[in-house]
């Protein structure tokens, strides 16, 4: 079947809404309670519920990540008449039985139930992820109900392509890979880039250790990605876009490739596209794990078959990306917010966040916190409401000492900022950067020379050699953190480490070098004791 | 000419290069679907792959060495892969990393003399509120330590797989 309108399109979701049974239960299949054995815990829950006959009146299904993988494997049971929802965490599959049972008899496992007033739940706004633990992501279906490809449609069948974009440019998004360039801005160059040919990128190579929110969106809701991408196409006139997405994600990569499998079945993938002479088609392409391939210029050389290496910029990828053509490049997160936007107008996207950056952020809250896992936080939440709510706060009584975020370029956050609200250019200004939204929350315990000598290392093993500050600085950069960790360090290593530090940060050639050294620098910054205490005595 | 090499499993490989059309641009998904195939890149293997898309030999060694993901080497019988992202290290992975080499001698990155355990490092397996996360034998583990990651690695290796 081939949707053509987009009466047929709310057709089938109609009919898809009204298919599903009065209850539900979604088991959690992320990584995390995959990891925790989520996909023999729901064969048991649907052997029960066979063995109880509810079949007819209760279905089951595998969801993406929940978001709090900190109390995993987590079950949640819904009943579509009283749109009341339950969780379940911490569910082994000797639970399975119990929750079968509370199925039948109409009543909720006291036990195992997880409170969804805490501010962990309260304090999100999901946006990227409200469709993330709730819908099946192989099921096109399942995606379509919940008003999927309808921001599509619409465009293709009401807008011009000038119209996206003014939308796009009015909601004020920026890009969520980390560099915060205005998406709207930048699909507005390409699109007036006169060319035969333009590109598509989805830049899905999340490299960041310790930061898993594109993995995520790819995994839970692969569709809603595609949809902002083909959007993005129709925007400014490419007919072919690339996922590239790491190796080592293999579930996103098959969820990806079912997804654009199951699009193009329904024609809105393909040739004329909604019944108008737009065509559009995406092909994943396969990392090979490295880092500094997150950047622009030496992800496109990697797609291209090549060694990943970057190149100087200009030319911008707007007049010279993929094979020389005009090429739009996001990041996945990106994309997601497209279909959204678009389907509730940029005003409302704008309400939302701060005078400079709108909307929301995916972040990935991990390191010694209470609540690990995925949080989606309007912009200009404060990093405190971020660890002490949200989070939970610290565990085993320890003070905090730092957070960590923007991985391997971004910076450590001391606890006397806990108050500054989390956008784009306030982190910057105290020394660390938003990145891709990870975030390592670490305790007393964590030595800040050891925690910077780590990123450091990261970048000298990531470093792709194609010019010297980045090769040789990191590898210098390692070896006086070495010796500080080892309390060696002479007062000569110190002012060598700062002067390398802003060598390797103004001459190298791209983000990987110019970045690499932010985490030295916001320690020494912040935590200069804990150098000096690295010294000879 | 040269010969046309007998195993069938070169079929698989070709079947990649064919689909994208024998372009350069398809030595990357290639190489995937090479290592996918054999476990991990033989020299042969790269030089079959340089001859069908007709680039230097040179040029698909210079790939297949840059990434991380390809092997030019066979893997151990066994392979235990530790997570070294942020959160794993802040949780203590680098000292699971010292205990297993130390027990099994065998280097990070490389395979046990007697072939039967590989130890491998990962960048981020993104489960991080598992910290620190170990994958055995395709298996991940979280919450572990130097003790509980030796035990899990003594398991593997007598070949008992269901814990």
């Amino acid at each position: 079947m081939v949707i053509t309108t987009l009466e047929e399109l709310e057709e089938l979701a109609k009919e898809q809404r009204e298919k599903q049974s009065q209850k539900e239960i979604k088991v959690c299949l992320g990584t995390t309670c995959l990891a925790l054995k989520a996909d023999e815990l729901k064969d048991e829950l649907s052997s029960e519920l066979k063995n109880a006959n509810l079949e007819s009146s209760c279905s089951i299904k595998g969801v993406g990540c929940n978001g709090l993988c900190a109390a995993g494997a987590l079950v949640t049971v819904t009943d579509t008449k009283t749109d009341n929802e339950i969780i379940y965490q911490k569910v082994k599959k000797s639970n399975a039985k119990e929750i079968s049972e509370s199925i039948k008899n109409d009543t909720v496992c006291k036990n195992l139930q997880c409170d969804t007033t805490a501010p962990f739940f309260t304090k999100q706004k999901k946006i990227v992820l409200d469709n993330a633990g709730i819908i099946d992501p192989e099921s096109i279906n399942d995606y379509i109900a919940r008003d999927g490809y309808q921001a599509l449609f619409e465009v293709l069948s009401h807008s011009h392509s000038e119209d996206v974009i003014e939308e796009i440019k009015k909601s004020g998004l920026r890009g969520r890979g980390g560099g915060g360039y205005p998406a709207g801005l930048k699909w507005e160059t390409v699109s007036k880039v006169e060319a035969t040919q333009k590109y598509i990128i989805c830049n899905g190579d999340e490299g960041d250790p310790g930061a898993f929110m594109d993995r995520a969106i790819m995994e839970a809701d692969p569709h809603k990605v595609l949809e902002g991408m083909i959007i993005a196409g129709y925007a400014v006139g490419a007919d072919v876009g690339y996922i590239y997405v790491r190796a080592e994600y293999p579930l996103a990569v098959s969820m990806l490739k079912k997804a654009i499998k199951s699009a193009k079945r329904l024609g809105i993938l393909g040739q004329s596209i909604a019944g108008t002479n737009f065509n559009f088609n995406i092909e994943v392409r396969l990392g090979g794990g490295a880092f500094v391939c997150g950047e622009a210029t030496a992800l496109i050389t990697s797609i291209e078959g090549n060694r990943g290496h970057p190149r100087q910029k200009p030319p911008h990828l707007s007049d010279n990306g993929l094979k020389g053509e005009p090429t739009v490049l996001n990041n996945v997160e990106t994309y997601a917010n497209i279909a959204p936007i678009i389907r509730n107008g940029g005003d409302w996207y704008a309400s939302i966040g701060t005078e400079r950056s709108k909307g929301t952020k995916v972040f990935a809250l991990t390191g010694q916190i209470v609540n690990t896992g995925l949080v989606e936080v309007p912009m200009g939440t404060t990093i405190r409401e971020m660890i002490y709510d949200i989070g939970g706060g610290i565990p085993d009584n320890k003070n905090l000492k730092a957070i960590q975020t923007g991985g391997p370029s971004g910076g450590c956050i001391p606890p006397e900022y806990l108050d500054i609200p989390l956008e784009y250019e306030s982190l910057k200004e105290i020394g660390s950067i938003m990145g891709s939204g990870g975030m390592i929350v670490m305790d007393e315990s964590s030595s800040m020379v050891e925690v910077a000598r780590f990123f450091v290392d990261f970048c000298k093993s990531e470093s792709c050699g194609k010019c010297v500050p980045c090769r040789v600085g990191t590898v210098q950069m390692e070896k006086i953190l070495t010796k500080f960790v080892k309390k060696e360090a002479t007062k000569h290593d110190l002012e060598m480490l700062k002067e390398l530090c802003s060598v390797v940060k103004d001459t190298s050639l791209c983000g990987l070098g110019q970045t690499a050294p932010n985490p030295v620098k916001s320690t020494l910054k912040y935590f200069e004791n804990e150098y000096l205490e690295g010294m000879q005595k | 000419m040269q010969k046309k090499p007998v195993d069938a499993r070169y079929k698989m490989v070709e079947r990649t290069m064919k689909k994208l059309g024998y372009e350069r641009d398809a030595l990357i998904e290639t190489l995937h679907s090479a290592q996918e195939t054999f476990g991990y890149l033989e020299n042969d293997t790269l030089k079959f792959i340089a001859r069908k898309l007709k680039l230097p030999f040179s040029k698909v060694y210079g790939v297949a060495t840059f990434y991380h993901f390809f092997r030019l080497k066979p893997k151990g019988e066994h392979t235990t892969v530790i997570c070294t992202g942020t959160a794993c290290y802040i949780k203590g992975a680098d000292k699971i990393i010292e205990d297993i080499s130390k027990k099994f001698s065998v280097e990070l990155g490389k395979t046990s003399t007697d072939g039967k355990l590989s130890l491998m490092g990962a960048r981020c397996v993104g489960s991080c509120s598992l910290a620190p996360v170990v994958i055995f034998d395709g298996k991940v583990l979280g919450h572990l330590n130097g003790d509980s990651s030796i035990k899990e690695v003594e398991r593997i290796l007598d070949g008992n797989n269901n814990s």
